[in-house]
């Protein structure tokens, strides 16, 4: 790895160990760019007095300055002054490999540097292989949430379906969905702060549903016992899998609020009029849940 | 002010500019000299805003002080798709409030993917007499009881578009709000609502008003009202149905059809929930007139949908659920020759497996038989190099390509390579392309062809594709006319942000989410480029409690004017000058 004198350039506006971090990162920055273009011992001089990043020979080429340690302030003129990297170090070419003929553009020569990078050499028959059902992906497929579900709500088939759901509560119908569920209602969960919204059209199942919660915690929920412990560096943080939700055997369990501002267990009811009831979601620690009676009128908190 | 020795006096220049309508013909009358950039500012009447963070109210006001037509767009487009948690930002109201001071003859609003509050809407229901025109768009915050405010008290409005917005529906009790001296009304679209509204009171609304040319109802108007709504609209020109079901009787649909057939204006048909399929020949006698057909929530087998599109001879425009299967497209593609614009939804997003026979073969068969074909957006299941290719050399002409291969990562089924060529040969042969959205197994060398050939490319989304910044590079260094950059899921990082940092000015946005991105170099690019911008979303926790080198979750990086914003919720940190000292 090049080693470059980054400790000794200072940014005048931040402080000594932000100065160290943005050194370190700069370091992070570059460095993986030299390993890429083997620099001659003159250009790496060069760099005691300048960050410049440019294929050999362009002298033209706009740079970055820290000269003398100094950022260089950015005038009208500066407006090109970026990074600008060059990625025609030398003769190393590596393309991927295609069967196609019809490459014309490889005008601009390509350097892999990701040569662990198997998948697009070879042929890796992922479709073949047995899928299991995933949690779904956050906005994906992208569709708007009021095109989803259409195939359930609506029956594709002869018989005539039955007539549209009348309701006559408060209905938040999201885009073309006019009483046809494009749902999303808040969750929270003990001891994250910041709520999650989940799109119930997304899931068919109490199963999916608990999957989903997990995804969508159980990082956060190792991110909040990083900060509480006093956040230096634990990305090794286990990320624990949030299971049990809905038979009470797990550290928390999912309940929900209902139209009448009742608290209920998920999972007791059929799926599609627990979708039809429910306002809002909470995922409580399961021990504090004999606190709450459950099925009676709650205070209602401030969140 | 001081007079040049012109040979028009001001009034005749700015006679002569209010010919000049469009934004960018505006924008360059406003550059030749001073004293027609004062011309062209007193005399603006229009604004499109297209990030409303890119500039501020007073700014805004500042410089044009009698508009009348205000177009303001909020979140970025993957909020459609929940990438964008709640709260980020895009609020309306300090921009009517401050319209409301300004603009008292503002006569148009028009709002997509912002927080509208029912306070907003009595705003503009009481401070503009000459108000006009609503649309609001993918916008949500309000209720039923703003749409009162607006009913009760614009005399004047003409247009009120709440197409898939969120609207907390209270009741439909609000279009009884509208007077019964109210006869303006020309175009309104209720389709989003999820409660019925009084029907009663919408049948007399519609029959008052003799110019209303678009009527787009929502799921709740039970199909048999609908004739006496057409009736009482014959001159309508759009409809969107309500639910499309009832009991099987002979007289509804016999009526239905002779309510059709009255309306000899009728060029546009959406709505379509729950469709009985043996309603759908009631439209029967229209479909020869037909421009633009919205099948999208039409969950019909496709020899029905057969037999209506096989009738629309005229149609430019299809949107329709992936039922209609490969022989459907190909009817369409034989009978619809004027055809512009399709998008194939799909009917089981989740599904593993295909629940339809629609593949690639279907979009070949338009593409080869529909030579006006400008406009496509296509999800499905399988894709080949090949098919790509076919379509790309077919259809040169293509303007919007959005392929969505529903399992990320899906190589070309065929021989299960990269579809790098295949997506190369569209940017290649289609030089005015103005949008595309990838999908499927990509690699960098995808984004290389779309650096070298998409040379007229406004606006790209990508989603779990390409190896390495290389990628990224490529299309931020070679895309003259990018404007709009969404990523998701790729392995971009600082690299290529830092060296094409000059770029980003030259876009409204660029939105980078589950990449590689650091938020050191957020920073350093916050810092760098005082113009931009640079947000970062964690919800998480704030950025600086993790390394520098950690990648940031949310990156959302936009020009702007208007220097940070200070309506930011608490999981989105700008990586601005003095934000480094904030943030410690």
């Amino acid at each position: 790895m090049l080693s470059i004198p980054l400790a000794g350039i200072s940014i005048p506006f931040l402080s000594k160990k932000q100065n160290q971090r943005a050194n370190i990162t700069l370091l992070l920055l570059f460095s993986s760019v030299f390993n890429v273009a083997a620099m001659d011992e003159s250009s790496r001089n060069d760099m005691k007095l300048e960050l410049r990043l440019a294929p050999p020979g362009a002298e033209e080429q706009q740079h970055w300055g820290f000269i003398n340690g100094i950022r260089t302030t950015t005038t009208k003129r500066d407006e090109s002054s970026v990074l600008s990297l060059g990625y025609f170090p030398h003769a190393t070419i590596t393309t991927t490999t295609t069967t196609s003929s019809s490459s014309q553009a490889a005008a601009l020569p390509l350097h892999n540097n990701n040569a662990d990078k198997k998948v697009a050499n070879t042929a890796v028959p992922n479709t073949s292989q047995k899928r299991t059902a995933p949690g779904p992906v956050v906005g994906w497929p992208p569709i708007r949430s009021f095109r989803k579900n259409l195939a359930n709500s609506s029956s594709s088939s002869k018989s005539p379906p039955p007539p549209p759901e009348h309701h006559n509560k408060v209905v938040v119908g999201g885009g073309g969905g006019g009483g046809g569920k494009g749902m999303f209602v808040k969750i929270n969960m003990d001891g994250v702060p910041i709520g999650r919204k989940v799109d119930l059209n997304a899931y068919d199942s109490y199963e999916n549903l608990s999957n989903a919660v997990d995804q969508l915690f159980k990082g956060l929920l190792a991110a909040q016992r990083d900060s509480s412990g006093g956040g230096v560096n634990k990305l090794q943080e286990e990320e624990k899998v949030i299971t049990g939700l809905l038979d009470g055997s797990g550290e928390y369990t999912l309940v929900y609020e209902d139209n009448e501002g009742d608290r209920m267990l998920v999972g007791d009811v059929p799926w599609h009029m627990f979708v039809s009831t429910v306002k809002r979601l909470r995922v409580l620690k399961s021990s504090e849940l004999s606190a709450f009676t459950l099925g009676g009128k709650q205070d209602k908190d401030a969140t | 002010m001081k007079k040049a020795a012109y040979s028009f006096p001001e009034e005749v220049l700015e006679h002569v500019f209010s010919f000049i309508v469009s934004d960018k013909d505006r924008s360059s009358i406003s550059l030749v000299c001073k004293s027609w950039y004062e011309i062209e500012r007193w005399c603006r009447r229009k604004v499109f805003v297209g990030n409303c963070y890119a500039v501020s109210p007073p700014i805004l006001i500042k410089r044009f002080p009698e508009l009348r037509s205000v177009t303001l767009k909020g979140k970025p487009h993957f909020a459609d798709f929940n990438l964008v948690p709640e709260g980020w930002g895009g609020f309306a109201c300090p921009w009517i409030r401050a319209m409301a001071g300004a603009y008292p003859w503002l006569e148009e609003i028009r709002l997509k993917r912002m927080v509208v509050s029912d306070e907003s809407l009595e705003i503009i229901a009481k401070s503009f007499r000459n108000f006009k025109v609503l649309v609001l768009s993918s916008c949500e915050g309000f209720t039923t009881e703003g749409l009162a405010a607006i009913a009760a008290n614009c005399r004047n409005l003409r247009e009120l578009d709440l197409r898939e917005s969120e609207v907390e529906d209270l009741s439909g009790r609000w279009l009884s709000d509208f007077p019964d001296s109210y006869t303006s009304l020309e175009s309104l679209n209720i389709s989003c609502l999820g409660n019925e509204v009084n029907l009663l009171a919408l049948e007399r609304l519609v029959s008052r008003c003799p110019n209303l040319k678009t009527l787009r109802l929502n799921r709740a108007v039970p199909l048999d009202r609908l004739p006496n709504l057409l009736r009482g609209a014959p001159q309508l020109a759009e409809l969107g149905t309500g639910a499309y079901t009832s009991e099987m009787r002979p007289d509804v649909f016999s009526n239905l059809a002779e309510a059709f057939a009255g309306c000899k204006q009728l060029k546009t048909l959406s709505g379509f929930w729950d469709v009985l399929p043996s309603y759908l020949p009631a439209v029967n006698p229209i479909c020869s007139q037909l421009i633009s057909l919205n099948l999208s929530y039409a969950t019909v087998q496709s020899p029905d949908l057969i037999k209506l599109v096989s009738l629309c001879e005229k149609l430019q425009k299809l949107w329709v659920l992936d039922y209609i299967e490969d022989d459907g497209l190909e009817v369409l593609a034989a009978s619809c020759k004027d055809l512009r614009e399709l998008r194939v939804f799909p009917s089981d997003p989740f599904g593993l497996e295909p629940n339809v026979a629609l593949t690639e073969q279907g979009l070949v068969s338009v593409s080869e038989g529909c030579p006006k074909l400008q406009s496509v957006l296509y999800f499905c299941r399988q894709m080949s190099n090949a098919a790509l290719n076919t379509i790309a050399r077919n259809r040169p002409n293509l303007t919007r390509f959005r392929l969505c291969i529903i399992e990320p990562r899906s190589p070309d089924y065929l021989t299960l390579q990269p579809l790098d060529d295949g997506f190369g040969a569209i940017v290649e042969h289609c030089k005015d392309l103005r949008r595309l959205s990838l999908s499927g197994l990509l690699t960098d060398r995808v984004f290389e062809y779309i650096g070298t050939y998409g040379k007229k490319l406004e606006m790209l989304s990508v989603a779990f594709a390409g190896d390495s910044d290389l990628g990224l590079h490529h299309v931020l260094s070679g895309c003259d006319n990018l404007r709009k950059l969404e990523i998701r899921d790729c392995p971009f990082g600082d690299k290529a942000l830092l060296a094409n940092a000059a770029k980003l000015e030259t876009m409204r946005s660029l939105w980078m989410s589950s990449c590689s991105v650091s938020f050191g170099a957020c920073k350093v690019l916050g810092q760098k480029m005082p113009r931009l911008n640079v947000e970062v979303m964690d919800e998480s926790g704030p950025p600086d409690s993790r390394p520098e080198s950690s990648p940031v979750e949310k990156l959302y990086v936009y020009r702007t004017v208007a220097g940070p914003r200070l309506d930011m919720p608490g999981f989105v940190w700008t990586m601005d000058d003095d934000s480094a000292l904030r943030i410690s």
